[in-house]
C-alpha cells in the first residue's frame, strides 16, 4: 500500500449525501480479478450518457476537476456494498482523500486498507471546503496527515481525528497481515484454548 | 466483584478477542468465513504474492452465487467471459489452496447467505464473516456476523482474524402483534425508514420484543440482512428455542456431546438484564403496515397507501435536491398514489427473501391466479436446496401455472451482475435489499417489497396492497 502522508491537491465538490457504493462503481464493473483498471468507471453512471460520451455538467468532466485527488461529499460516503472495488475505482481515478461528514463502516476500512484518507468533519466545515472546492482553478487544499489538519486555501488549518493505529499504517503504508503475522503465537494460543471450550467449531 | 451485566454483542465479542492493541484495536478470531466469486481473487492473487496459505480450513468455505446465470444455461457452460474468468478463477484458487468449495452444478449451491444457516455453517454465538455486506443476515442465528472488504478477505484467509474496534451497541424493540399481512420485510422496512440509511453506523443492532421472537428463522434472517441498509455493522436476534430447534440436525451443526455443550453456552448468551445499550428505538408491531420503496435509498419508504412525496416540502437543499433527482429517476409524480404505480418485472428471490417460507408466501398469492399479461415475474430460489424443497411441496408447478418463471438458484436480479437485470426505464417489485440507482440495471426503477406483496404485483400489474388478497 503506498503511504500517505501529505497531499496537496484539487478538491472535487460533490454535494451529495448517501453516495452509494453502486454509484461509485455500479455491479456490472465488479467482474473483473484485478484491483486495477476501474477507475474509467468510477461514477459511470453520473459521468457518462449510454452512448459513452462524458455528461459535460459531472464534475470530474470539468477542469481542473478530471484531476482531483480529493473529494468533498456529504453525509453517509460509501453506503450499501462491501466492494472494495469503490475504494479501488477511486484510487484508480486518482482520488487518495474523501472529506465527508461521517462514512458508511465497511467503505471507511475499505478504503484505510488501500491509502485512500477518509476525514470526518462536521457539516458546517465540509460545506465551507465545499465552496472552497468550487473555486476550481488553482484552488488547492493541503491534507497533511501527521499533523492531522486540513489548510484551506485561505491558509485556515482545520484540524481532524484520525484513528492511531489507521493512522501509523497510513504514514507507513504498512499493510494489516504482516503486521498481524506478528501475533501468530497469541492466534495460536487462543485456539489452543478455544478448541477446548467449544470443539464444535474445529470439527 | 460484580460483573458487569453484558450485551449478546458483547458476549460474542469477549469470546473472539485474540488480542486487544495498544489503541483499542482488537485483533478478533473468526470462526466462519463464506467465500465467493466476486470479492476473492484479489485476495488470492495477495496470498499467492506472498507465499502464504489459508490459516483455516475447515472454518473457510466457498460458493459462487453472484454474477451466474439463474437460468438452464448453466449447466452448458458460463456465457459471459468475464463472468467465466472469475467463477473459474475461484475453482482455481480452491484448487490451489485446499479451501472447502460447493460447484455450481452441486444442489447445495446457493446464495451465501441463505447456505449458510442452511447447512448448519452458521451457528450461534459464532463470528462470522464473508467479503459481502449482507452477512449480517447470519446474525439472525444469534451469531455477530458482518461483511468485509477484499483485503479483509485476504487477512482471514491468512490469519483467521479482522483487525476491528468494538462496535456500540443499539437495540431496536419491535412490541407487539404484526398485523395480517405484514411481515419480517415490512418490518426491517419500517425500522429503516424510522432511522435512516445511517442510524445504525458504528452500532451492532440487536432485534428484541415480542414480534420480533414471534419471527421464525427465515424471518429474522430478513430482519438481520438489512441491519445494514440501516448502516448497522451487523444486526443480531438473540438465540432461542427456535433458533435451536433450526439448527438442530443441519449437516454441519453439532452432535451429541457437542451438541450439549454448544446448546448449553447459546442459551447463555441473550443479553443480561440491565445490559447497556447506547442507543434504544422502540417501535410497535400494530402501527407497522406493508412497506414498499418508492424511491432510490432503502430509507425511502411508505405505507403501501402512501403518495410520492413532494420535494418541495423538504426541510433543507441537500435533501430537496435529493428528493427531486429520486422523483425524476424514478420516473414519478409528487402526490401520485403507489398502487397506481404498474410494474414491468417482479422479483423474488435475493439474500433477502429467498427462503423456503418466502417462496410459500409468494405461492399462497400466486394459487390459482394468473401474472398480469405486461409483467415478467421471475421466482428464485435461494439454494438449489430451497428449489428442490419447494418442488416437493408443488410450489413450482403453483408458480409455473400462475405464469411465474421458476428459476435456478443464484442472486439474479438482485445486483444487476448476472444476465438478470432491468432495462433502462423498467419498473419492478423486488424483494431484494437495495434500490439504488442502476442496482437491478442501468435505468432500472426498483420498488422493495415483501415477497406477498411482489406477489400481488404481479397478479395486479402494478404496487398492490397485499391485504386486499387477504379478504
Amino acid at each position: 500500500m503506498r503511504a500517505f502522508t501529505t497531499l496537496t491537491g484539487v478538491a472535487a465538490p460533490l454535494p451529495m449525501a448517501n453516495v452509494d457504493t453502486d454509484k461509485i462503481i455500479a455491479a456490472r464493473f465488479l467482474k473483473t480479478i484485478a484491483r486495477t483498471g476501474l477507475g474509467k468507471n468510477l461514477f459511470h453512471a453520473m459521468r457518462f450518457n449510454d452512448d459513452g460520451s462524458e455528461k459535460p455538467d459531472f464534475v470530474l468532466n470539468q477542469e481542473p476537476y478530471r484531476q482531483a485527488e480529493i473529494l468533498i461529499a456529504y453525509e453517509n460516503f460509501g453506503c450499501g456494498s462491501s466492494r472494495e472495488h469503490a475504494p479501488w475505482a477511486l484510487l484508480d481515478f486518482g482520488i487518495r482523500c474523501v472529506i465527508a461528514p461521517d462514512f458508511a463502516d465497511i467503505f471507511h476500512n475499505n478504503a484505510t486498507k488501500n491509502g485512500i484518507l477518509p476525514i470526518r468533519l462536521p457539516r458546517a466545515v465540509c460545506e465551507a471546503l465545499m465552496e472552497d472546492a468550487r473555486m476550481g482553478g488553482n484552488v488547492r487544499l493541503t491534507i497533511d496527515l501527521e499533523n492531522q489538519v486540513v489548510t484551506r486555501p485561505s491558509g485556515e488549518k482545520i484540524p481532524f481525528e484520525v484513528d492511531a493505529f489507521r493512522k501509523h499504517c497510513l504514514l507507513n503504508g504498512l499493510d494489516d497481515i504482516g503486521q498481524t503475522m506478528q501475533h501468530a503465537p497469541a492466534i495460536d494460543d487462543y485456539e489452543t484454548k478455544r478448541r477446548a471450550e467449544a470443539p464444535w467449531l474445529f470439527a | 466483584m460484580a460483573i458487569q451485566p453484558r450485551t449478546l454483542f458483547d458476549k460474542i465479542w469477549d469470546a473472539h478477542v485474540v488480542e486487544t492493541l495498544e489503541d483499542g484495536t482488537v485483533l478478533l478470531y473468526i470462526d466462519r468465513h463464506l467465500v465467493h466469486e466476486v470479492t476473492s481473487p484479489q485476495a488470492f492473487d495477495g496470498l499467492r504474492a506472498a507465499g502464504r496459505r489459508v490459516r483455516s480450513l475447515h472454518g473457510t468455505i466457498a460458493v459462487v452465487d453472484h454474477n451466474i446465470a439463474t437460468d438452464a444455461s448453466r449447466r452448458t457452460g458460463i456465457e459471459d467471459p468475464e463472468s467465466r474468468l472469475q467463477v473459474e478463477t475461484l475453482e482455481r484458487n480452491v484448487a490451489e489452496f485446499n479451501v472447502p468449495y460447493i460447484p455450481l452444478l452441486d444442489e447445495r449451491q446457493g446464495i451465501v447467505h441463505v447456505i449458510g444457516p442452511e447447512l448448519g455453517l452458521s451457528l450461534p454465538g459464532m463470528t462470522i464473516v464473508c467479503g459481502d455486506s449482507h452477512t449480517s443476515t447470519h446474525g439472525a442465528m444469534g451469531a455477530l456476523a458482518f461483511g468485509i472488504g477484499t483485503s479483509e478477505v485476504e487477512h482471514v484467509l491468512a490469519t483467521q482474524t479482522v483487525l476491528q474496534k468494538p462496535a456500540k451497541n443499539m437495540r431496536v424493540t419491535v412490541d407487539g402483534v404484526l398485523p395480517a399481512g405484514c411481515t419480517a420485510k415490512d418490518i426491517t422496512l419500517a425500522i429503516i425508514g424510522k432511522v435512516g440509511t445511517a442510524g445504525g453506523t458504528g452500532h451492532v443492532i440487536e432485534y428484541a420484543g415480542e414480534a420480533i421472537r414471534a419471527l421464525d428463522m427465515a424471518g429474522r434472517m430478513t430482519l438481520c440482512n438489512m441491519a445494514i441498509e440501516a448502516g448497522a455493522r451487523a444486526g443480531m436476534v438473540a438465540p432461542d428455542e427456535v433458533t435451536i430447534a433450526y439448527v438442530d440436525g443441519r449437516p454441519h451443526a453439532p452432535k451429541g456431546e457437542a451438541w450439549e455443550r454448544a446448546t448449553a453456552w447459546w442459551r447463555s448468551l441473550p443479553s443480561d438484564t440491565g445490559a447497556h445499550f447506547d442507543r434504544e428505538v422502540v417501535l410497535r408491531a400494530e402501527d407497522i403496515t406493508p412497506q414498499v420503496t418508492w424511491g432510490t435509498s432503502p430509507e425511502d419508504v411508505l405505507p403501501i397507501t402512501g403518495t410520492v412525496p413532494d420535494p418541495a416540502n423538504a426541510t433543507d437543499e441537500t435533501r430537496r435536491a435529493q428528493l427531486t433527482r429520486m422523483v425524476e429517476y424514478m420516473g414519478l409524480t409528487p402526490g401520485q398514489k403507489l398502487t397506481d404505480l404498474k410494474v414491468d418485472v417482479v422479483f423474488i428471490g435475493s439474500c433477502t427473501n429467498s427462503r423456503i417460507e418466502d417462496i410459500r408466501a409468494a405461492a399462497a398469492i400466486a394459487k390459482g391466479r394468473q401474472v398480469a399479461a405486461h409483467v415478467r415475474a421471475l421466482v428464485v430460489p435461494g439454494s438449489g436446496l430451497v428449489k428442490k424443497q419447494a418442488e416437493a411441496e408443488g410450489l413450482d408447478r403453483v408458480l409455473l401455472d400462475a405464469g411465474f418463471e421458476w428459476r435456478e438458484a443464484g442472486c439474479s436480479m438482485c445486483l444487476g451482475m448476472n444476465p438478470d437485470k432491468l432495462t433502462p426505464g423498467q419498473r419492478s417489485a423486488s424483494t431484494s435489499n437495495r434500490n439504488f440507482e442502476g442496482r437491478q440495471g442501468p435505468g432500472g426503477r426498483t420498488h422493495l417489497c415483501s415477497p406477498a406483496m411482489a406477489a400481488a404485483a404481479a397478479i395486479t400489474g402494478h404496487l398492490t396492497d397485499v391485504r386486499e388478497f387477504l379478504a
